[in-house]
């Protein structure tokens, strides 16, 4: 039901982890829903990210648009990262099935509350 | 690599004897049960020889076996119509909330028209209480439908004690038996029980096949309409081929089942025992020892159910879980709620269900890559270790479509 990128970032997920000093930290999700998706930002000066993490409690898609969305982000400006979307994320790993459309495609919604809290840390 | 099959409570494979005879009552001995002829008398007599065999299994008489498609057919069958029959006693029924869908389902049917029924909770082991099941009785119960073991947690009902509860009371009983049946010792009569539903294809036998049985005496319609087929009870060309082989699935059943259960029943407990004593954060699911011989049923807090499948799939194993994402819907598991588990922890569970083929190799091969599995991923988890002490802003703070 899978894709073979789905099943790729599933078993090899990228940029799995914490950043100790992160700049900014967005969570998504709940465990009553079956997904939790947390990803970590550091960003340098000239507001790029230089690094991104992930943790996620979740199922196939949940983890592999979890790393999808940090592949997509890494090296790109803050403005850049904010373009990407959840469905930007399915389409790169060449769809999920539908069922997953919903449930389980929030990695940008948490990226993207990362960055909120980058700005908020910076008051931005 | 080599597959490894734990999820006999989805199906199983069909006996390669059971195949043989299914493929020769297609092939050679196709004729028409109902025909006159010598081809039609050849498949009559095999129908009705796999009639005795399911009989025997079940300790029923032969003229009390209906043959059907398979379990929602059965319970089906056995609700609506003796719903439709005895509507004039009551339009009571009494069912619990682990049902299969095929039992929930139909009950619901029913309520929308004009039917109440009552659904019985569980404890935490996924059993029914006898107590539960004698309130819930009024003046207008005409039928109790408890599973005879859960499809999800193995957890064997009381069926005995409601039988002969409801026999005192007047009461039809039905029992769902697709687990049970050829997995567990049953005795229709013993058990007091007036209808049982049974399947073919989770005791080694086609799918497609089933049978109901109906106490001599009850009083039930037919659900579905047409020739005079199973004595004008179920309409429909007999599907001989798909017969015999249940009845020979049935038969095999009765002859290995306790050789089989020993066997199978230690492969759980090993299993049960191993992941109790290695892995933390894991809790059996269902009873500690009323449960289906081969089923083992435990929850790994902090990790989702889809990703461990996945996980266990790429390894060559087969198993399930009740988690959400497999169910195609938001909820996990209704019987895993319906005995108290958070929906956290009801997302985390697996379902290994034993057959006949499973060697201890297969077990010792599935705790040596668990323990790894289940590491990875909660390592992965932000709800472990260290972690799980973060609590940034949360916007999606409740279940919906995003």
């Amino acid at each position: 039901m899978y894709t073979e990128k789905v099943m790729d970032h599933f078993s090899n997920p990228r940029n799995v982890g914490d950043i100790k000093d992160a700049d900014g930290v967005g969570e998504v999700g709940n465990a009553k829903c079956g997904d939790i998706m947390r990803i970590y930002l550091k960003v340098d000066d000239n507001d790029v990210i230089t690094d991104v993490k992930f943790k996620t409690f979740g199922c196939g898609a949940a983890i592999a648009t979890s790393s999808m969305v940090t592949e997509m982000v890494k090296g790109k400006t803050l403005d850049e990262a904010l373009e990407v979307t959840n469905a930007a994320v399915a389409e790169a790993l060449g769809g999920l099935p539908p069922v997953k459309m919903h449930c389980s495609n929030l990695a940008a919604d948490a990226m993207h509350e990362a960055i909120k809290d980058y700005k908020a840390k910076k008051g931005k | 690599m080599k597959r490894i099959y734990f999820d006999h409570s989805a199906t199983t494979p069909v006996d390669k004897d059971v195949a043989k005879l299914v493929l020769e009552y297609m092939t050679d001995k196709f004729g028409n049960a109902s025909s006159i002829h010598s081809f039609g008398r050849e498949a009559r007599r095999a129908v009705e020889e796999s009639r005795e065999k399911v009989a025997a299994l079940l300790g029923a008489e032969n003229n009390e076996i209906f043959f059907t498609s398979g379990g929602t057919e059965g319970d089906n069958f056995a609700i609506k119509g003796v719903a439709y029959a005895n509507r004039k006693k009551g339009n009571h029924i009494i069912t619990s909330s682990i049902e299969h869908h095929a039992v929930l389902h139909t009950c619901e049917y029913l309520a929308k028209n004009g039917f109440e029924i009552t659904y019985l909770p569980v404890d935490e082991y996924g059993m029914v209480n006898v107590e539960d099941v004698k309130n819930a009785i009024t003046d207008k119960t005409i039928l109790i439908s408890v599973m005879y073991a859960n499809n999800e947690v193995g957890t064997i009902q009381p069926i005995k004690e409601i039988g002969a509860l409801a026999k005192a009371r007047g009461i039809y009983f039905h029992t769902d038996a697709v687990q049970a049946a050829g997995n567990y010792p049953i005795n229709v009569k013993d058990e007091n029980i007036d209808l049982l539903t049974m399947s073919g294809h989770k005791l080694y036998g086609p799918k497609g096949t089933g049978a109901l049985y109906i106490r001599r005496g009850v009083r039930i319609e037919p659900v579905q309409h047409g020739g005079a087929h199973e004595r004008n009870m179920r309409a429909g060309t007999e599907n001989a081929p798909g017969i015999v082989g249940l009845g020979l699935a049935c038969e095999i059943a009765k002859r290995e089942m306790n050789e089989k259960n020993s066997r199978i029943a230690a492969l759980r407990d090993k299993i049960i025992r191993e992941v109790t004593a290695k892995i933390p954060h894991a809790k059996l699911n269902g009873h500690p020892t009323l449960r289906l011989p081969g089923n083992v049923n435990f929850s790994f807090l902090y990790v989702e159910g889809e990703s461990l499948l996945l996980n266990l799939d790429m390894k060559g194993i087969a198993a399930s879980s009740g988690s959400a994402c497999t169910s195609g819907s938001l909820d996990p598991s209704h019987v895993l709620l319906a005995m108290g588990l958070t929906h956290e922890v009801a997302h985390g569970s697996l379902r290994v269900t034993l057959g006949r083929g499973n060697t201890e190799e297969e077990v010792d091969y599935l705790l040596e890559v668990l323990p790894e599995i289940l590491d990875r991923l909660r390592a992965m988890s932000p709800l472990y270790g260290e972690s799980a002490n973060l609590k940034p802003a949360n916007p999606c703070s409740t279940c919906h479509v995003h």
